[in-house]
């Protein structure tokens, strides 16, 4: 199966981790992620005003392209997902938008919301199945005790994300159990790792960080697996005082298939 | 207890902006809290969640730009996940930060500055949401 990737900057620079063993992995799966040409930034963050226009640009050129080639169109990043996804929504059901924009861009057959958008995750559960992918496992790993961390952008808001219950998701711990380890459950799986208040507001996102890793010790989990880069980066700058080390979910991935 | 009138009609027009930009209908909120119990940044905000909507409500937007709450907000959408009303707290937050910051010098963030707030594990995308949260 093949499927239009869009990957977004971070994964070219901080996070060449997470793309990297999820393109690794991809291959052992039996699916190909064709980068798409000439992507732009998503924006990070997904555009909230009903007036906005030109925010939502580049994530509809993407939606486009995919749709062009025929493909569903895959993401990895937790915020680039959010954002393309719920662009894609705008331009299904708000005329207004779909209206504007199309007016804008000026493609050869307008944009309406066609597109298929799966988080990397999503391909996994759906299309490959958690089942198929456990019998793919070349190094289980066994007794290792490993909690999900959702945070934000994949599961909220519920109504466009469709990802998983908001309140009390089950997808990544699924995942954990297909590699051979065990989920461990915590109250703070999905709550806020504080976001971009890491740059201007230290403090705050570090206590919020904090409150996710102690949470996961108190619960003896001695590692936990993120999809987002910046998930990863306020998690990983308290992690020190948790003893709890932080990992993209497409490392753990890696591993158990044995091409880490 | 003295009764206040909530007027949308007398709203005035930086109000009528901030319901515009966001969508959604503050006049159906019933003061239950839940968005800023739920709110993990609520320890910065001098304004809780609910009390932006009330404060929007009666129409007091100096009180409103004002606030602390607005920056602090790290556009987590668990407010709007679990209000009983259905209203999406953050596209207030975000409307009200639009608010200023589309306005010439409103800016929230000094780019002269960025250089000292960035280190070399920051992703990108913390700095790009920065851009779209704090300026226009
Ligand atoms: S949760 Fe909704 S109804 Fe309750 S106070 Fe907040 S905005 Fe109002
Ligand atoms: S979106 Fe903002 S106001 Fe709402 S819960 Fe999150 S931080 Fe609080």
């Amino acid at each position: 199966m093949k499927y239009s990737y869009f990957p977004g900057c971070t994964l070219k620079t901080k996070a060449q981790e997470l793309e990297k063993y999820a393109l690794r992995s991809a291959e052992v799966l039996g699916f190909e992620l064709e980068e798409q040409i000439e992507w732009q930034c998503c924006g990070a963050v997904y555009p909230l005003a009903t007036d906005e226009i030109a925010t939502k640009l580049s994530s509809v050129r993407t939606l486009a392209s995919a749709k062009e080639n025929g493909n569903k169109l895959v993401t990895l990043c937790s915020a680039c997902h959010h954002v393309i996804k719920r662009v894609n929504e705008d331009m299904k059901t708000d005329k207004s938008t779909r209206d504007k924009v199309n007016n804008y861009l000026n493609i050869s057959e307008d944009y309406k919301g066609e597109v298929e958008v799966l988080h990397y995750l999503e391909v996994l559960r759906d299309e490959i199945g958690f089942d198929e992918l456990a019998k793919l496992v070349k190094n289980p790993l066994t007794g290792r005790k490993i909690g999900a961390y959702y945070g934000c952008l994949l599961l909220r808001p519920d109504k466009v994300m469709g990802f998983d219950d908001p309140e009390n998701p089950s997808t990544i711990e699924e995942f954990i159990k297909a590699l051979g380890a065990t989920p461990v459950k915590y109250p703070y799986r999905t709550e806020c790792c504080g976001g971009y208040l890491s740059l201007d507001n230290k403090d705050k996102a570090a206590n919020m960080a904090s409150s996710i890793l102690l949470s996961a010790s108190k619960h003896e989990a001695n590692e936990i697996v993120t999809a987002c880069p910046l998930c990863k980066y306020n998690l990983e700058i308290n992690e020190l005082k948790s003893k709890v080390t932080v990992t993209y979910f497409t490392e753990l991935l890696a591993e158990a298939l044995g091409v880490k | 207890m003295t009764r206040v009138k909530v007027n949308p009609s007398n709203r005035d027009k930086e109000i009528s902006r901030i319901i515009e930009i966001s969508g959604e209908n503050i006049y159906s909120c019933m003061q239950c809290s839940k968005c800023s119990a739920s709110c993990p940044a609520n320890s910065e905000m001098d304004i809780l969640p609910h009390q932006v909507v009330r404060i929007l409500q009666l129409g007091n937007y100096e009180r409103i730009v004002n606030s602390q709450t607005i920056w602090n907000c790290a556009s987590c959408f668990t407010c709007g996940a679990r209000c009983p009303r259905d209203i999406d707290i953050t596209k207030i937050m975000e409307a009200i930060r639009l608010t200023v910051i589309r306005n010439k010098g409103e800016s929230r963030i000094d780019v002269d500055e960025l250089p000292e707030k960035i280190d070399d594990k920051m992703p990108h995308q913390a700095i790009v949401s920065v851009f779209r949260k704090y300026r226009k």
